[in-house]
């Protein structure tokens, strides 16, 4: 009787170990994860604490100036950000203007038009193409590319656009290869498959019911395209516009070799430039002085900052539109 | 009745050219593609042969390989893998099974797809912040540092994603016998999602392992063979960075070989990555 008793007090006791045991590594675990989330919030904050700790310098040297001034002059010690800024810019727009139209014009090739056998290979060509690291892009760029464009496109531009008053100036000056136009075409190529990767997807979201109700009033496919399915998924197609903006406003090592670096400011889209981050990566390891070093790291806070507005906008209408799908 | 038939053709023909164009970008895309692909084939192989995986990078104008760039580059994505995976697979758990519905969660959420696409030249920018400078020298600790905050993100994005896919039935059965939460998601929801959680780290793997811009001023670069991780480490793509800029023609000739040898890698792993995560992933 006895006995008995206390085994099954001990088989108690030896329950309660285990699962104590497991409650223990139950909470770890919660923890572990929770912490490990919560890490990806210090990420972001710690980024921007310290690229403002580190361009703290070089604000407080030039202040507000550092945006609007052109110079850059690491002998002299003055740094103005307005060029980079302005080729960023510039590259970035361009980028977009090229890559928009084709982009949408794939995703509709790939949701409307092509053979159901050929969708999946064509996709992951065009996805293949966002694979392909950024800095084979840059040596691409800087032998094949801008040797081309050197000889045979820049010259009918420059030709072309001659006699126009304001296109005239755009499109001035030598064939260098490199420059400009240059980085903003290698651009588009690398934002497009992201955008027409997001075009796509939202272009699946179209109920077909719509679509088919279109085409079966005697609707074109050009006009259900821009009448139906633009219309229907236009906040996604600017979110995946915006997504492409952020990864064109930030591309360093394609930029970096067909830039040219040139820090200043041309009427001519075919001249030399430069952008923050290929600022950033040329000129980094070389800075010497506090002062430059600073300079270069309030150009990184600079470059996150647009980088993070644009993305956020991205997020948030993308999110808009995941609504829209799910209700 | 004429009228209308005018009309119509006019329609017709507005919407066949609409359909070429877009026939039209699609063979653009595919073009590039090639054109690229094709160039790389063609100057990189010119230069591939044995040395390039025994020998290390030469000076300009005498004979040489990669190998301590290849090495480089291994040693620093292996531990920048190592050190961001179960970071980004247990935040992504946070996100998937503890904190699926908290607003903190969805901030969360919010800010890592900012991090997935942020420039990564600034993650180079902030390692060398908060480590080289107060190291006091370049590091490949610091380079495996920077690639680990680029892993960090696209892994918690593919992990949530590949637990919100497990079907919740089989978590409900779980708890029904019995099994703590901790226990339900690591021998049940992680053995059903595994398959789409090991792509994410592959893509993560492809993704670093081309990355230039946040090694350029955390590792630097390493003329010679070096198994120190406490010191400058060559990488293969800073190294063609190097090569490719300079002026000497038999160090571009390396630089487009490690060209091709990295593309090769990134392609065939996010090829690999595909065929995993379409081929076992839960539906």
């Amino acid at each position: 009787m006895t006995d008995a008793n206390s085994q099954a007090m001990a088989a108690a006791a030896a329950r309660r170990k285990v699962l104590e045991g497991l409650k223990t590594t139950d909470n770890l675990f919660r923890w572990l994860t929770q912490s490990s989330a919560y890490l990806v919030l210090a990420l972001l904050g710690a980024i921007f604490v310290s690229l403002i700790l580190g361009g703290w310098l070089a604000v407080k040297t030039f202040g507000f100036s550092f945006l609007t001034t052109e110079v850059w002059n690491p002998v002299t010690e003055q740094f103005g950000a307005l060029a980079p800024i302005y080729g960023t810019l510039v590259t970035s727009a361009i980028a977009m203007l090229v890559a928009v139209p084709i982009s949408i014009g794939i995703a509709v090739f790939l949701t409307e038009l092509c053979p159901l056998s050929l969708r999946r290979p064509i996709g992951i060509a065009i996805e293949l193409l966002a694979g392909i690291p950024s800095i084979i892009y840059g040596i691409w760029g800087l032998f094949f590319f801008a040797p081309v464009l050197q000889r045979y496109v820049q010259p009918e531009l420059i030709a072309f656009f001659k006699p126009f008053p304001i296109l005239g100036d755009l499109f001035a000056g030598p064939p260098y290869g490199i420059g400009i136009l240059t980085s903003a075409l290698i651009l588009a190529m690398m934002v497009l498959p992201f955008i027409t990767a997001v075009c796509r997807d939202v272009f699946e979201t179209v109920p077909p019911v719509l679509k088919e109700a279109a085409y079966g009033m005697g609707w074109t496919t050009r006009e259900v395209v821009s009448n139906v399915v633009i219309p229907y998924t236009r906040v996604g197609i600017i979110g995946g516009v915006m997504l492409g903006l952020g990864r064109a406003l930030g591309e360093t090592m394609a930029v970096t070799f067909v830039i040219g670096n040139a820090h200043r400011i041309s009427e001519s889209i075919l001249a030399p430039g430069t952008t923050i981050s290929a600022t950033i990566a040329n000129e980094f390891t070389e800075a010497v002085g506090d002062i430059y070093t600073s300079s270069l790291i309030a150009l990184g806070l600079i470059l996150f900052f647009i980088t993070f507005v644009v993305l956020a906008l991205a997020r948030l209408m993308l999110m808009r539109i995941e609504k829209k799908a799910g209700a | 009745m004429a009228l209308d038939l005018a009309k119509y053709r006019r329609r017709r023909l507005h919407s066949s050219i609409t359909v070429t164009l877009c026939w039209a970008a699609s063979a653009l895309g595919l073009t590039i593609l090639a054109i690229i692909l094709a160039t790389l084939l063609f100057k990189g192989l010119a230069g591939l042969n044995l040395k390039v995986f025994t020998e290390m990078t030469p000076p300009p104008g005498s004979d040489g390989g990669l190998l301590n760039a290849i090495a480089g580059s291994l040693v620093m994505t292996f531990f920048g893998v190592i050190i961001g995976t179960p970071i980004g697979i247990l935040a992504g758990t946070y996100l998937a099974e503890y904190g699926r519905f908290s607003k903190v969660s969805s901030v969360i959420r919010f800010i890592n797809d900012i991090l997935l696409s942020a420039p990564s030249i600034v993650t180079g920018l902030f390692v060398y912040e908060v480590l080289v400078r107060p190291m006091g020298h370049f590091s490949a600790i610091a380079g495996a540092a920077a690639l680990a905050v680029l892993v960090i993100p696209t892994v918690v994005r593919t992990t949530e994603n590949m637990l919100l896919l497990v079907p919740n039935q089989l978590r409900e059965a779980s708890s029904a016998l019995g099994m703590p939460q901790s226990l339900v998601i690591r021998k049940v929801a992680y053995k059903a999602a595994r398959a789409g959680m090991l792509t994410g780290v592959l893509l993560a793997v492809a993704r670093v392992s081309g990355e230039t811009a946040p090694l350029l001023f955390t590792a630097l670069n390493n003329q010679f063979w070096s198994s120190d991780i406490n010191a400058p480490m060559a990488s293969l793509p800073v190294v063609i960075f190097q090569y490719a800029m300079s002026p000497y023609e038999d160090w571009q000739r390396l630089a487009w070989t490690g060209a091709l040898l990295i593309t090769a890698a990134v392609l065939s792993l996010s090829i690999v990555a595909r065929y995993l995560g379409t081929s076992r992933t839960p539906k």
